[in-house]
């Protein structure tokens, strides 16, 4: 076979595998290798992720949010970080979602941070996609984080996580 | 639920099909004739400048699909942002020149890799409504220096 033909197959190969992947993953939570030191809390409730507590010293995700973004407010029982950019089309229907839930049910709040203009909390946070979620909790910790635009379900199932992490 | 001032999605993807036709072409000829290669990866090139320039609605695959694609389908559920198919046309821009170059110069390995490339990115953003382009460009900014 001409090298033509190897990479055009090559090519449509990583691609529609890379899609795939991207396709099951997107908007999927799961704990944060950074801020979860052992086990992977999976999409389900069921294990208690272990959060600051491992690394009392660490600055909580909200201290470091609020320290990039004064005006920004935690939500009484939880606060949806939303990590978006201007080339970023899922970044719109992620808003929409978010918004949404933060709207219609109490002690929800949703934060939108341009990734553009805060590079410094996007690499502490160690954010690489846009659109990211973070669901943070009453104390401003990070339980759980999305990336690629998660549907409505998907926010509402990590909700919960919030309320198991104190 | 969306600004008026949006573009039907399937737009930048009808698009991106065609750019990926384009480049199987001419991958597909690059061993025997790597010119014509250079030729339609050129026009490939023209297009992108188009897109990049003025939007990918002003592309000649952006009219096509306007004056004969779109009346056949139904309205778009949604409109999106045109920035970002925008954006990733320059992005194809660079690697639809660095094809051209490579086939027109007899550098045709490296005409094929960047024509790879560019498949890689059409195929996504074609099938998957991807744009790979776009998601680079968070990580480009965060290669920066870092300052602030």
């Amino acid at each position: 076979m001409s090298p033509g033909i190897v990479i055009l197959v090559l090519a449509v190969v990583a691609a529609a595998g890379f899609g795939l992947h991207r396709r099951r993953v997107d908007g999927r939570f799961a704990g944060h290798a950074r801020t979860h030191a052992a086990g992977e809390p999976g999409t389900g409730p069921a294990p208690a992720p272990a959060v600051a507590e491992d690394v009392p010293h660490e600055p909580s995700a909200w201290e470091r949010l609020s320290a990039s973004v004064p005006h920004a407010e935690l939500g009484e029982r939880a606060t949806l970080v939303q990590f978006s950019s201007a080339f970023c089309a899922p970044c719109r229907t992620t808003r929409v979602v978010l918004a949404d839930v933060a709207e219609r049910h109490d002690g929800i709040a949703h934060v939108e941070v341009d990734a553009e203009q805060h590079l410094a909390l996007v690499r502490e946070l160690d954010v690489r996609r846009t659109p990211t979620t973070l669901v943070l909790d009453r104390a401003g910790r990070e339980v759980t984080r999305a990336a690629g635009a998660p549907r409505r379900e998907q926010v509402l199932a990590a909700l919960p996580l919030t309320e198991e992490s104190r | 639920m969306s600004q008026q001032s949006g573009i039907d999605p399937r737009g930048p993807r009808f698009t991106a099909a065609v750019t990926f036709v384009i480049f199987a072409v001419a991958l597909l000829l690059s061993d025997a004739q790597p010119a014509v290669a250079a030729v339609l990866t050129g026009i490939q090139a023209v297009f992108f400048a188009i897109g990049a320039g003025l939007g990918v609605q002003k592309t000649p695959t952006g009219l096509v699909f306007r004056s004969l694609v779109r009346p056949r389908l139904t309205p778009p559920a949604e409109l999106e942002d045109p920035a970002p198919p925008r954006f990733a046309q320059a992005v194809g821009l660079v690697f639809a020149v660095v094809a051209t170059l490579g086939f027109a110069t007899g550098a045709v390995l490296l005409g094929q890799v960047f024509a790879g490339f560019a498949i890689v990115a059409a195929f996504l953003n074609a099938a998957f409504a991807f744009c790979l382009g776009c998601e680079m460009y968070l990580l480009g900014l965060r290669l920066r220096p870092a300052r602030g």
